[in-house]
């Protein structure tokens, strides 16, 4: 057990498949100054072990909760003010996902310079995968994990 | 119902219209109707090219053909299919050639050919240039082949082989009933995984032959009824698709140079097989089809080439328009 403080303005991410949590923090953490703090391997009574990622100051947007929700379908997303949770929301895996990550492909059309392309996936489910709707490529998760939005 | 004749066929999609201005770009957005659409409007080129019968629908239009990548049977045929249809060409063969040199960028090129004619091809080394194009282009946009992604007109003649050289059959096509069987590399072969996605519309079961290394990847397997084996045993199969072997898909070269034999279409090969099997390759072929066997009436792959200029002929005709309020007769 241990104790990990409550943050008066931000975001918790809650119920991270347990061993996705570092690459949700990737992804949100942006480049704030403020505190982070990703607890791994929390025991949990739905999941057994879960990962929980808390934001000082950090609020996040819709693209970002699309990417969040590839790598961790399940988890839950608190917005905190003053102290309170103001809003508890789940993820949501979205159907579509255009214009936040670039093709995996080198030699998509959309990866090629000043070409008028914005990269666009299909969300394939069970696994999360990704299919570019240009070059028609399908990426798993081992492509996106590690991503970092822009 | 028909009988090796697409005559016969009642119009499934009877309103052309829904075909003028229509972008071809993958063969995942074709349905069974669009199929038989095209199956039937091919029959009829093939018809009008065997008469000499002069079919001057296109007289007046122009083609644009950007060839970003070399091509030959694709390029020849589209220009053979527009010039056929009375239509006339611009375009370019090498890129070199072209603004892109000067660093213009494809959707631009593409907009400008756009605004010069009435149709573009366009053959692309990037995965999803023919997308962009169809984007960027007011009018019909073709794909002749976009790098590892797209080739719908191959995947189209295909079919259109397998109706014309197969035995007229009592069901919705000849190509219906067909057991296919694909040889050589099933993991890597753009024309294999298109051709197989395509078959999924109609009644056919399929053989997949290849080395384990060079397996069909699951997702084309899924939903068909299909046997695998690494052995070469033909004689079950009505319709034969070979495809090459590449060097360097193998790590390791002795593993190529194990393999490189083993899927070899010979004389012994041909006389296991069915005698209304059709053997078929979408060329260039290096070694895998011994050219001892090109005289054998089953082995249909320059027929298939041929079949590439009426079926793109039938294409161009459709999203042009050409065919709007009227029928081949």
């Amino acid at each position: 057990m241990m104790l990990v403080r409550h943050i008066k303005n931000g975001t918790v991410v809650d119920h991270i498949k347990a061993g996705k949590g570092l690459g949700v923090m990737k992804l949100v953490k942006g480049d704030t100054e403020d505190p982070v703090v990703l607890a791994m391997n929390v025991s949990s009574t739905r999941h057994g072990k879960k990962d929980i990622l808390k934001l000082e100051n950090v609020y996040l947007d819709e693209d970002t909760l699309d990417l969040v929700s590839l790598l961790a379908p399940n988890a839950t997303v608190n917005l905190i003010k003053e102290g309170e949770v103001e809003e508890k929301r789940k993820v949501k895996l979205p159907s579509e996902i255009k214009g936040v990550l670039k093709c995996f492909n080198p030699k998509c059309i959309t990866n090629q310079e000043r070409e008028p392309a914005e990269p666009e996936f299909k969300v394939l489910k069970n696994p999360v995968r990704l299919k570019c709707k240009y070059c028609g490529e399908v990426f798993a998760e081992k492509f996106f994990k590690n991503v970092q939005k822009p | 119902m028909f009988s090796g004749s697409l005559y016969e066929l009642p119009s499934k999609r009877s309103d052309l219209m829904s075909w003028e201005g229509r972008n071809i770009i993958s063969i995942d957005e074709f349905s069974k109707e669009d199929f038989y659409q095209v199956l039937e409007n091919s029959e009829k080129m093939i018809d009008l090219l065997d008469k000499g019968t002069p079919l001057n629908v296109l007289q007046g239009k122009l083609m644009s053909s950007l060839f970003f990548e070399p091509s030959t049977r694709t390029r020849l045929s589209f220009h053979a299919a527009m010039k056929r249809l009375g239509g006339k060409i611009i375009g370019f063969s090498d890129p070199r050639t072209s603004s892109r040199k000067k660093g213009e960028t494809t959707s631009d090129t593409i907009k400008m050919a756009s605004a010069y004619s009435d149709v573009i091809v366009i053959r692309h080394p990037n995965p999803g240039a023919a997308k962009l194009a169809a984007e960027s282009a007011e009018v019909p946009v073709i794909n002749g082949g976009d790098g590892s992604n797209q080739h719908p007109t191959q995947t189209l003649l295909d079919l259109v082989t397998i109706q014309q050289e197969r035995p007229p059959s009592s069901s919705d096509s000849n190509i219906d009933g067909c057991k296919v069987a694909f040889v050589g590399d099933l993991k890597y072969g753009r024309t294999v995984h298109s051709l197989c996605t395509a078959l999924k519309n109609f009644d056919t079961s399929f053989k997949f032959i290849a080395p384990e290394e060079l397996e069909m990847p699951k997702k084309y397997k899924e939903g068909t009824d299909y046997e695998e084996t690494n052995e070469l045993e033909l004689s079950d199969a009505d319709v034969v698709y070979v495809t090459r072997i590449q060097k360097e898909r193998f790590p390791r070269p002795s593993e190529y140079e194990r393999l490189k034999g083993t899927y070899v279409i010979n004389e012994n090969v041909m006389n296991e097989l069915k005698d209304d099997a059709i053997v078929m390759h979408p060329l260039p072929r290096i070694n895998e089809i011994k050219s001892t066997v090109d005289s054998d009436p089953r082995a249909v792959y320059f027929k298939q080439a041929f079949y590439g200029v009426p079926t793109r002929m039938a294409l161009l005709a459709m999203v042009t328009g050409a065919l709007e309020g009227g029928e081949l007769i």
